[in-house]
């Protein structure tokens, strides 16, 4: 048997209000008022779809840890970089081996799913053992467009291996069909769009049943029999589409607009990731993507779904948002509008990429020292040993998963930072050692002395010279979930 | 131990610039204002200095690395010279150099010269001051408040003490050194302020607000230094000398291990030990008659306090609050503004306070001279709470 065998999710901690979005653009857009419910996701400004694909495979791997990890399927339109392997950076933030496949998928917002089905045929093919599929978007659209108010932005991650499969593959058709709803030229801000009403009639409708039908036909199942039916896209579209199939009404899967928005190519993971939380074993779940074409692919849930749960999940990071209602901060965290950085901003950030890489297991793992001579725990990892002097005694020792204790902080409204005050303070860890670190997602009040904090990979600065940005593990309030 | 500096070495002469916003002036233009008053003091000239130290912490819009400013400024004569650096304790640091060369006898007459030009920048508070290049890689994006506000979530969560009582402590301490600043003529800041003032000012890093940060300043300090024996033959009585001078540097124990707790200055009390056995001072409470501490925060000086065991542990909160470290308390402490209102020129602060403690013992020191002072102690820090070189020194009439 091949299938999912882990999955996970990740939505940032902010969203931003529809309603205030939309009272911000009431001027320029009004019809923007229909759109004004509900809430979408709003990712730091230190965070991109690197950061938020590293924070989905961490929650998919919960318990499983990388080790076995040989294959890195990752899928964004909304890649940092066009020509420096992204899924490396994701890799090293994961502390995968170095002798995994990796690969960045981009182009469409079928991807998602696409990355999915060459990671099945890859470990269907032997390639690989276990594929960790990612996908992650930043999602943006100029001020007062409908993209900004209707996307979200949010990460999925599953793990596909012929062991302790979740959910069994049994089939996927594909169609490519060069059909433009919309387009972004390669270094493009924004996408173009055409009208709803185009890409509703000749797309979602006539491009999308055929396939899902064939599908039905080769796998020898009717569409009644299908439980989980997940079609990301707008309003009504999936239960007009589910209508036209003769399936369930029910079965068909919350696009979590509501909550979170559109997360365009990883859309279909999240709500597939969403959906195993509750699925239940021999369902059908029939999961469908749009873009040049269509993507279908059936699954059957297995006995196992009892005996996984992702670190939090898309469930989890759905209740730990927090309401944003500041339309400004939309626009400076998606670095659209000019602002005033004050002169601490000018600090030149030129990375030293040679030292990036030769303390990479630093930098990017979060992997510190433990002294087997003394048995002190450190971070970083240094030649000699700061309990006890010894040199060249330091075995790695990962931290990336350690809870921290904060020791002390404070809030800096002089260092520069795009959403201050900045917190920094000392964080303790859970196995030992500790290091002084900056902090992000903090709410008023949320970091004090004593509080627990999580470690995460973000953004550490822009270098908008070099059109480079360095990463590192910052500490964020942990915020228990209820699925821990 | 070695049997130490103490009566090696006496102060020759001293030159202190105005501190402040000297807009008029570069940081060479400082070191000669300086220099020229020691020069005054000492009743030497340019050919008697055998060797020259240079204290400047900053290279972006100061000086220039290397001694070299400082030997050009001045037209020392092809002289030995060095540049040190190290953080704000670096003034300390240069003023060693002199009296070691000079207690070796390599030298009959050193000089030490600190000098920075922060207000050349274009804004508020220090230049980024990054730690090489992995700290630039994973260290955080801290201003120096707020590395410094970390030892007030450490003190108060040791000590148990609420949020509002250490404010207003630390507001005493920032209302006692603008007192004693307004009396000060070369103090950069000469203004008296209120407890409410303090207590109302805007936050900077929580919880220090504006006033609990020191000024930042343009200036430079200058020490001469040589033998009893040469000061005596230059004519010279009443000599001030060293009796302690004494450095400590962390060595990554508070920032990696877990056996630091965040409410003390582990450098401070290592130097202190070493500085009262080299001075022969056993109880400082009792035997200091001042002090010059490195206030760079309020929360710096609040815990300084305890760190050079004149305070208790968790005693400094009523100490201050008593008036203890008062212009008329037991132990003046900032008599002179401290960094508060002195200012902070990085480079010259440790010299700017030996030249305070000097002058007191010498009488000189106008408005604000104590009553007999016997013993002065300076504490320069340099640093960060978790990472920093402390360093101390002693001063006191040769041979008492």
């Amino acid at each position: 048997m091949i299938g999912i065998s882990a999955y996970g999710g990740y939505i940032p901690r902010m969203r931003m209000q529809r309603a205030e979005i939309a009272k911000a653009n009431a001027w320029l857009n009004p019809s923007l008022r229909g759109q004004a419910k509900g809430e979408r996701s709003l990712a730091n400004w230190d965070e991109d779809c690197v950061t938020m694909a590293v924070e989905a495979a961490r929650d998919c791997l919960a318990g499983l840890g990388g080790a076995e990890v040989d294959g890195l399927y990752f899928a964004s339109t909304s890649m940092p970089f066009a020509d420096r392997l992204n899924a490396g950076i994701v890799a090293g933030a994961l502390s995968l081996s170095e002798q995994i496949a990796a690969f960045d998928l981009g182009s469409c917002q079928r991807v998602g799913l696409s990355a999915l089905s060459a990671a099945l045929t890859a470990v269907e093919a032997g390639r690989q053992k276990t594929a960790l599929v990612a996908s992650a978007e930043r999602r943006t659209g100029p001020a007062g467009s409908v993209a900004e108010i209707s996307r979200g932005d949010a990460a999925a991650a599953l793990v596909v291996s012929r062991d302790r499969v979740i959910a069994e593959y049994l089939g996927s058709v594909v169609q490519t069909v060069d059909f433009v709803d919309h387009y972004r030229a390669a270094g493009a801000d924004f996408d173009y769009d055409w009208e709803e009403r185009w890409v509703r009639e000749e797309g979602y409708l006539k491009i999308v049943p055929p396939v899902l039908k064939r599908l039905l036909v080769e796998q020898g199942v009717s569409a009644e029999e299908v439980s989980h039916f997940i079609f990301p896209s707008p309003g009504n579209t999936a239960a007009a589409l589910a209508k036209t199939l003769k399936i369930n009404p029910e079965a068909v899967t919350d696009n979590l607009q509501a909550r979170c928005g559109d997360s365009g190519p990883v859309h279909p993971l999240l709500m597939l990731s969403h959906v195993l939380e509750t699925a239940q074993p021999g369902q059908l779940i029939l999961v469908a993507a749009f873009g040049q074409g269509c993507e279908a692919m059936l699954l059957r849930v297995t006995e196992e779904v009892a005996n996984f749960r992702p670190q939090r999940g898309v469930s989890g990071y759905l209740e730990q948002g927090v309401e944003e209602s500041q339309y400004m901060k939309l626009l400076v965290f998606n670095r659209l509008v000019p602002y005033d950085k004050g002169m601490r901003a000018e600090f030149d950030r030129k990375a030293i990429i040679s030292l990036m890489h030769r303390k990479r297991d630093f930098l990017e793992g979060f992997v510190g020292g433990k002294c087997e001579a003394c048995g002190t725990v450190q971070i970083p990892r240094t030649r000699s040993c700061v309990g006890c002097g010894a040199f060249d005694t330091q075995q790695p020792h990962a931290f990336a998963d350690d809870l921290g204790t904060v020791m002390s902080c404070s809030s800096d409204f002089l260092a520069y930072t795009v959403d201050p005050p900045h917190t920094m303070g000392i964080v303790q860890f859970a196995s030992g050692g500790r290091m002084i670190m900056d902090m992000t997602d903090v709410r008023s009040g949320e970091i004090e002395v004593g509080a627990s904090v999580r470690l995460v990979f973000r953004i550490k600065d822009y270098d908008d010279q070099r059109n480079f940005r360095r990463y590192f593990w910052k500490a964020m309030p942990a915020l228990t979930s209820s699925n821990s | 131990m070695a049997n130490g500096i103490k009566d090696k070495v006496v102060i020759l002469g001293m030159g202190c610039a105005k501190f402040g916003e000297r807009w008029d002036m570069s940081g060479e233009d400082l070191m000669v204002e300086a220099y020229q008053e020691a020069l005054q003091d000492a009743g030497i000239e340019t050919k008697d200095i055998d060797a020259a130290w240079l204290a400047s912490a900053f290279e972006q819009i100061n000086v220039g690395k290397s001694a070299l400013p400082m030997s050009t400024a001045l037209r020392l004569q092809n002289i030995p010279i060095t540049r040190v650096e190290n953080f704000c304790a670096s003034g300390t640091d240069a003023f060693r150099g002199a009296v070691y060369a000079v207690a070796s006898g390599a030298c009959d007459i050193a000089l030490a010269v600190g000098v920075e030009k922060l207000k050349d920048s274009g804004y508020g508070g220090l230049p980024p001051n990054p730690q090489g290049a992995l700290w630039f890689e994973s260290g955080p994006n801290s201003s120096a408040p707020a590395n410094f506000a970390q030892i007030a979530a450490g003190y108060r969560a040791k000590y148990g003490i609420d949020a509002d009582t250490l404010k207003r402590a630390l507001a005493h301490v920032s209302v006692k050194s603008h007192a004693n600043g307004a009396k000060n003529p070369k103090a950069h800041l000469q203004k008296v302020v209120t407890e409410e003032q303090v207590l109302k000012a805007p936050m900077i890093a929580n919880p220090l607000g504006l006033f609990d940060c020191c000024g930042v300043s343009d200036g430079a300090a200058v020490a001469i230094v040589t033998t009893p024996e040469i000061a005596r033959r230059l004519g010279k009585t009443d000599l001030i000398a060293v009796k302690a001078l004494q450095l400590a540097g962390s060595n990554g124990f508070e920032a990696s291990s877990t056996g630091w707790d965040l409410s003390y200055f582990l450098t401070t009390r290592a130097a202190a030990t070493r500085a009262y056995a080299e001075a022969g001072i056993s109880k400082p409470r009792d035997e200091l008659s001042m002090i010059e501490v490195h206030d760079c925060f309020s929360i710096t000086e609040l815990v300084t306090m305890e760190d050079l065991f004149i305070s208790s542990d968790g005693g400094a909160v009523r100490d201050i609050m008593d008036g203890f470290y008062d212009a008329d308390g037991k132990i003046p402490c900032q008599i002179d503004g401290g960094l508060k209102c002195f200012g902070h020129p990085i480079g010259a602060s440790g010299i700017r306070m030996i030249y305070e403690m000097y002058l007191q013992l010498q009488g000189r020191a106008g408005d604000r001279q104590l009553a007999n002072p016997t013993l002065g102690l300076t504490h320069n820090l340099g640093g960060s709470p978790y990472l920093n070189v402390a360093a101390i020194s002693i001063i006191g009439p040769l041979g008492r």
